[in-house]
This record gives C-alpha cells, sequence and structure tokens, in this order.
C-alpha cells in the first residue's frame, strides 16, 4: 500500500490510558527535498516489513520510509514474541527459571544457562568446582561454534545463496548437537547448568568424539572461508555496509562481534575473567571499518579461537565433583540482595540481575539481552542504504527473537 | 477393487487407481509449507528440511515464503497475543485446500509460557488444527511424523459425500474472523465457532 | 576501580547539592549501589562519563522496579513506666514505607575496563507522579530499555526521543510487570491445574458443568 507521506507531526498523545504528553505514533518528522522552484520532489514510500518476511529473523518488524531505494526513516517494532519470561520467574523459583533461559537466546541454550547459574552463584556465594568449570568452558565454547556457523549460513541466505551454505553449516550443527544430546539429553534445550556446578558428568567416550569433533572443524572452516571470504559477490555486498562508527557503537550499549568488528576491544571474557577463561590462550579479533563484512569476518576468526580453547580445555580437563559442596537443591533461598552476573554469549553480553528478598522465589528477575540493546542502532547504520542491504546489515546484527522480546 | 487382480495387473505394467486416489495422492505428495516460524521449534523446522533429515523426500520440499503459494502451516514456536491477528490474516490469505499443524506445546496450548499475560493459549482458539505435536521442541522426526499423518489424513479425503473436506463444501468457512486489540486481551479472547473448553472430568479434590 | 564511597564523595565534590545515598547490598555480590535525586540524576550521570579516572561510558542494563507499600514491624525497646516502676518494654511499632518506583543503571567502561557502578533513581510515588528524568541523551545504550520500563511498569521519563509502548501493542492499557497487575482470564482448560492456576480454573468450573 503506497502512502504519501508528507510531514507526520510530532507524536501527538491520542488515545486514553497513556499519560498525557506521550507519543503514541512514531515520530516520523521528515525533511523533505525540495527542488529549485520550491515544490516537492518525489513521494515517499512507507512500508512494513514485517513481521511475517522471508528474511527477518524471526517475527520482527520494521517501519521503513523510502526516497527510491533509500531509507530515510526506520522504526523497528518489537514485542511479538514477547512471553514474560521475567514476570513467570517472579512467581516459580530460581531453578524452575533455568530451563526458560534455555529458551531466551534458543540456539545457543548453554551459554543462557551459564549466564543465569553465574549470577545465582554471585548471588548466594556459591563457587563451582574445577571440573566443572572445564565443562562449562567446553560447552559454552562449542555453542559459539555453531551459533557463528549457523549465522553466517543465514547471512548469506539473506544476500541470496539460497540455502547452500546453511546446508554446511546445519551439517556441523548436528555432529554437534549429537554432543550435548549425549552429554545433557536434549538438542536444544539443554538445562544443563546448577548453582554450584554441572548437573551430569560425561557419559563414557563422549571425549574422545568431541576431540574428533573440534579436530575436524579447522577443516570445516578452511571449507567454509574458500566458498565464501574472497568470494566477490559477499564482497561487493558486505564492504561498506552497515557501518558503525565506535564511539557510536560503546555510546549505544553494543556488545560482542558487532562491537569489536567496530574496532573496541571488549571481550568479556578477557575483562571480567570469569570462569576459568584466564587460564586459556586465545586471541581478540578486531575489526578496522566495521562494515558487514568486518563482522562476518570477526566471527569467522572467533571461530577458529573458540577451536584453540577447545583444545585447551579438553587436554586439561580435571577429575573431580561436578557440584559445589555447599550448594543446596531443595528450600533454595539467598539471603537478600542483588547481584548482576554477565558472560560474553555469542551475541554479546548476556547478563542477569537478581534481586533476592530471602524468600524462594526472585523478587525481581531481569534479562539484560545481547540482540535487543545491539538493535538501538539498527536505523543510524541503514540510513541511506538501500533496502537490500538492510536484510543484510540485520543479518549481521544476528539477532533472535526470543531474546530482543523475552 | 481385488488387491489380487491390481498386483496382477501391475506385473503387466497396467497401473490401476481411483480418481479419488489419485486426486488425493497428487495433494499428499505435494504439500507446500509456508515459510513460518515463530520460535524455537522453527529452528527444529529447518532442521528438518536440512541435510539430516531432509523433509525434502516427502514433497515438502520448497517453503514458500508468500501464502498465497502454500497450502500448509506449520505454526512452530510460541503464538503471541500481538502477533495472533498476523496469523490468522496469514491463514485466511492461503487458498483452499490448506491445513495447520500446531507443532510444539507452544501453539498446542501455550505450553511453558502459558501464564504469560501475552501468550496466547494455543493457536487452534483461532484457526482449526489438523495436527498437533507435543514436544519442547519436537524433535525433526516428531514433524517428520506430523507430515506423514497429515499425508495419512488427505489420502483418507473423500471427493463426494457428507464427509468431504472443507473445500470442497461450499458452506464451510475458509476464513476466520481476525481477533483486534483490545484494551487489556484480545477482542474475542477466542473464536466460539472453532474453540470451545473441552470438558475434562475431574474426581472430588 | 575506587570504592563507592570515594566515587560519591568526588562526585558531591564537583556537584555539590547532589543527594546522594550510598545503598548496602548484603548479598555476597558486593555491588553497593548510589541513589541519585531526580533533579540532578542527569549531571551526575555527565560527570560519571566525562570523568578522566572513571571514563564510564558504557550503560549496560537498565532496570524497573517495583516497590509497592509495605509495612514493616520493627522490635524497639521503649522506656515505660509500669505499675509506678520504669521499666525497658519491647513494644512492635510499625513502620509504613510508601511505594515507589525505582530505574537501576548498570555502568561499566569500556575504555578503562572497570566497573560497576551502580546508579538508583526512584520516583515519589507509583501513581501520579512516576516521573525521572532520561539518562538517553548521556548514554544512548538506554533508549530502548526506557521505552520497556515505561511500558512494563509505567515510569514515564522527560526528555526522551522517543517514549511509546515497545514490548505490548499500543491500545494496551496495563504496566503488566507490575506488582499489583491483574492478568486477563483465558484459564477455561487446565487438565492439570495447582496452586493458584486452580485458582483460576475454579471460575470457569460452574460453567463448565452446565455444559
Amino acid at each position: 500500500m503506497i502512502n504519501t507521506v508528507t510531514e507526520h507531526a510530532g507524536g501527538a498523545a491520542s488515545s486514553a490510558g497513556n499519560l498525557p504528553g506521550v507519543a503514541t505514533e512514531p515520530n516520523f518528522a521528515i525533511t523533505p527535498k525540495i527542488s529549485g522552484d520550491g515544490s516537492r520532489e518525489g513521494e515517499l514510500l512507507e512500508i512494513s516489513m514485517g513481521p511475517h518476511h522471508p528474511s527477518t529473523h524471526g517475527v520482527f518488524r520494521m517501519d521503513v520510509v523510502l526516497e527510491g531505494e533509500r531509507i530515510v526513516k526506520l522504526k523497528p517494532v518489537f514485542g511479538y514474541l514477547h512471553r514474560n519470561h521475567e514476570k513467570i520467574a517472579e512467581g516459580i523459583s530460581y531453578l524452575g527459571s533455568m530451563p526458560y533461559t534455555d529458551r531466551l537466546d534458543y540456539f545457543c541454550s548453554l551459554t543462557n544457562n551459564w549466564a543465569y547459574a553465574l549470577s545465582v552463584e554471585k548471588l548466594a556465594g556459591l563457587q563451582p568446582p574445577e571440573r566443572a568449570e572445564y565443562l562449562r568452558v567446553i560447552t559454552a565454547e562449542l555453542t559459539r561454534l555453531i551459533n557463528h556457523t549457523c549465522l553466517i549460513g543465514f547471512l548469506v541466505q539473506d544476500m541470496g545463496a539460497l540455502g547452500t551454505p546453511l546446508m554446511y553449516a546445519f551439517r556441523e550443527r548436528e555432529k554437534i548437537l549429537d554432543l550435548f544430546e549425549a552429554l545433557t539429553g536434549a538438542r536444544m534445550m539443554c538445562n544443563y547448568m546448577r548453582f554450584g556446578g554441572c548437573r551430569v558428568d560425561l557419559p563414557p567416550g563422549w571425549l574422545e568424539q568431541a576431540r574428533r569433533v573440534v579436530d575436524n572443524y579447522p577443516r570445516f572452516l578452511d571449507e567454509y572461508e574458500s566458498l565464501l571470504t574472497e568470494n566477490e559477490i559477499l564482497v561487493a555486498r558486505t564492504q561498506g555496509v552497515g557501518v558503525l562508527p565506535a564511539r557510536l557503537a560503546i555510546n549505544a550499549g553494543v556488545t560482542g562481534p558487532m562491537l569489536r568488528a567496530s574496532g573496541v576491544d571488549y571481550d568479556i571474557r578477557k575483562v571480567d575473567r570469569y570462569g576459568i577463561y584466564d587460564r586459556f590462550d586465545f586471541r581478540v579479533p578486531l575489526g578496522a571499518h566495521g562494515d558487514v563484512y568486518d563482522r562476518y569476518m570477526v566471527r569467522v576468526l572467533e571461530m577458529r579461537e573458540s577451536v584453540k580453547i577447545l583444545q585447551q580445555a579438553i587436554r586439561g580437563l580435571p577429575d573431580g565433583p561436578i557440584m559445589d559442596a555447599k550448594a543446596k537443591l531443595r528450600n533454595f533461598r539467598p539471603k537478600a540482595g542483588e547481584a548482576y552476573g554477565r558472560i560474553e554469549c555469542p551475541k554479546g553480553e548476556l547478563g542477569f540481575y537478581l534481586i533476592s528478598d530471602g524468600s524462594p522465589n526472585p523478587y525481581r528477575y531481569r534479562v539484560r539481552p545481547p540482540s535487543f540493546i545491539n538493535l538501538t542502532i539498527l536505523e543510524d547504520m541503514c540510513l541511506g542504504q538501500k533496502v537490500a542491504d538492510v536484510v543484510i546489515i540485520l543479518g549481521s546484527v544476528d539477532i533472535v527473537l526470543g531474546e530482543v522480546d523475552r | 477393487m481385488d488387491e489380487g487382480l491390481r498386483s496382477e495387473l501391475s506385473k503387466q505394467g497396467i497401473f490401476t487407481i481411483t480418481l479419488e486416489g489419485l486426486y488425493n495422492w497428487g495433494r499428499r505428495s505435494s504439500v507446500w509449507p509456508l515459510n513460518f516460524g515463530l520460535a524455537c521449534c522453527a529452528i527444529e523446522m529447518i532442521s528438518a528440511s536440512m541435510a539430516r533429515f531432509d523433509l525434502a523426500r516427502f514433497g515438502a520440499e520448497v517453503f514458500r515464503p508468500t501464502p498465497r503459494q502454500a497450502d500448509l502451516m506449520i505454526v512452530a514456536g510460541t503464538v503471541t497475543k500481538k502477533m495472533a491477528p498476523q496469523v490468522v490474516r496469514l491463514y485466511n490469505q492461503m487458498p483452499e485446500p490448506k491445513y495447520v499443524i500446531a507443532m510444539g506445546a507452544c501453539a498446542i496450548s501455550g505450553g511453558p509460557f502459558k501464564q504469560g499475560y501475552n501468550v496466547l493459549k494455543g493457536i487452534d482458539r483461532y484457526l482449526p488444527v489438523d495436527v498437533h505435536i507435543p514436544g519442547c521442541p519436537p524433535r525433526p522426526e516428531a514433524l517428520i511424523h506430523a507430515l506423514m499423518t497429515l499425508q495419512h489424513k488427505i489420502d483418507g479425503q473423500r471427493l463426494a459425500g457428507p464427509d468431504r473436506p472443507r473445500h470442497l463444501r461450499a458452506e464451510a468457512p475458509s476464513e476466520f474472523v481476525i481477533p483486534r486489540f483490545g484494551a487489556h486481551d484480545l477482542e474475542p479472547p477466542q473464536h466460539p465457532d472453532v474453540w470451545q473448553p473441552p470438558a475434562v472430568i475431574r474426581g472430588e479434590s | 576501580m575506587e570504592t563507592l564511597e570515594q566515587i560519591k564523595a568526588r562526585i558531591e565534590a564537583a556537584l555539590p547539592g547532589a543527594g546522594l545515598r550510598l545503598i548496602p547490598n548484603d548479598s555476597p555480590a558486593n555491588q553497593p549501589s548510589l541513589l541519585v535525586d531526580n533533579a540532578h540524576a542527569v549531571a551526575v550521570a555527565s560527570f560519571l562519563r566525562e570523568d578522566a579516572q572513571l571514563q564510564l561510558d558504557y550503560a549496560s542494563n537498565v532496570t524497573g522496579i517495583d516497590w509497592p507499600e509495605s509495612v514493616r514491624k520493627e522490635k524497639v525497646k521503649v522506656k515505660k513506666v509500669i505499675d509506678g516502676v520504669e521499666k525497658e518494654v519491647e513494644e512492635l511499632i510499625e513502620k509504613k514505607r510508601p511505594g515507589f518506583l525505582e530505574a537501576v543503571y548498570h555502568l561499566y567502561s569500556m575504555t578503562l575496563k572497570q566497573g560497576p557502578v551502580i546508579l538508583r533513581l526512584r520516583t515519589e510515588n507509583r501513581s501520579d507522579k512516576a516521573h525521572l528524568p532520561s539518562l538517553t541523551a548521556v548514554w544512548r545504550g538506554a533508549e530502548l530499555q526506557e521505552r520497556e520500563i515505561y511500558d512494563l511498569f509505567g515510569i514515564v521519563f522527560d526528555q526522551h526521543p522517543d517514549l511509546r509502548r515497545i514490548l505490548m501493542w499500543d491500545g494496551f492499557q496495563d504496566h503488566p510487570m507490575r506488582k499489583d497487575y491483574v492478568e486477563p482470564d483465558d484459564y477455561e482448560y487446565e487438565p492439570t491445574p495447582h496452586d493458584k492456576v486452580l485458582e483460576k480454573a475454579k471460575r470457569h468450573y460452574a460453567s463448565e458443568a452446565n455444559r
């Protein structure tokens, strides 16, 4: 539907129930282009991309105003997968929320579990034993591998590759999901971490199979890269597109590979040194330009670093218990207080802010979602780009709607 | 027709089938799903169409992005109240004959998020569902099993008679009421022709 | 990084008159926070961002919290005259704390790799005076999170560039994360109800029996 958009007045309070002076309409005040004799040049086209669209990563809607093919204004609309996770968590116990954290970023369920377990351990003063920490690192880095591989597959599919790299990515993902299923019992919703350690120990033969998968991974990455990294279509479509300057990225709270592609050296594994990451030798890849190609390359290089961490962790896995002896499984009531714990999940900084009032249920349970906050500057990156580029830029932000909307 | 006669003829190169069987065989071997994933179950749906589980060998190769070209809507994931009008609108845009598979616990009844204020407790409140797949998320094999169940269902549909399917009956509706956003909830909270709360027989509690 | 007391002292030296209060945190996490009064919030935020020793340029998390009105009973020793003799007696007095809404900001520094510093802002009450200054001009990352707090809690952020509902639809009338929110009643079919769900489902049993 074509709307002739001339000027929109700034938001007017219309419906009752909203407080006066608060906008209900998006503020689309645009300065139209005036030609020589004072008349308006061209017309602006307002379209809604989503919530059902072949290239959105879930039910996400963008209201864009176009001038020809170029974006003049872009307002994202959220909430189509708002599943009330925070409200539900106030009604169930701390451990009861653990399966719900799987479903936040449903691609990487084990890192979500770790972030939540870390926050509760900060709140209650628990310390997992060494073997549990190693298992956590191994599962988290395997999760990082599947996330980055499949994300590159989705990004390239949005560019029109119609599924071939995605098929390769999902082939590798299935191998790692076999490992997860053998360890935790489920392919996707693993529910593996507990407050003070991990739920079960490794079954026999798991470590050898993991070692085989990890040792074969660099060969798969070489195959993947030989198809993509110097592919002229990829290079032409992604270099210079969606540039994010470093200062804006820091101020907008962007984290994860998007931030590092803009050149900011901030990886929570190195900054907070949570878990036992300070024992492993790995580098943090940084980009120089902050465009989509840099985000793609940062993810490829991060996968290679993850393989290095995995090889070190599998070699150094000690024996021992997997749960803190002080951890209480029943009647878990942490002392009244609050805690904020965060980890570097594959999408960025995933944090959990918990307030306890001494009862078995949390008083306030807040998820700090990286995908949601990385979308703050979606409009800034897309202004002046073409419609087809918007889809690629959205793909490079790496959103998962379960986390954006919670 | 006698099965012995049929196999004798087929050995000679003569294949026999009823018109109904031919019509249904064509329809059920080329069910084209709508590219419609909402949440976590969508990832298992994508896995089912990838190399290991391969939905393509059942005829569901092409996932169409537009509802006008699809005849199966796999509702994979939680339907929230904000998204529900769009789901019903998409269903209305699909041409007959159309089928709905409710994949996962969330699409059947709200699932683990049932107590949410923004969660629709099952897509069958607004749409008629043909196959339900339990699971959170259901394995890709379960999705394949559901597709085969749907194919059996299509095989058993008659061309004429009182029990013929909806798309051959002129008076059956093919478009359903789209809910509107109310002040506190969707209006109407469920479609009375499509869903009535089933009677549950309870003991003395 | 310096302790929160030192930071508080330096802010008070730089911005005299800013009403700051240290809120302790009893849990082993050891993350106390700084309560700032609303009039000076933007100034304190700018100071924290520009200060050379702190450089808190990254607002990681912005949370809303609902604290409804609460009554706390405290045992207090009171001198009373009983039978002509002055004695010290323990009495139970009720302390009423009015309700308010709160916004909590977790701040980190990406340049100096330190943090967190936690700021708290409180509204005056939960109904008509639920206004707070928006810190989006200082940290752009707070933009979407403050919109979410407005949507789910009802705190109005003044000078926010685009304050409208973000997760619920525009015509929605309540603020769902508040503790006194009543959700819509669509619990007609519950195969295994228990606890609170049983209460909600029982309201529909009578009509079921009539079917």
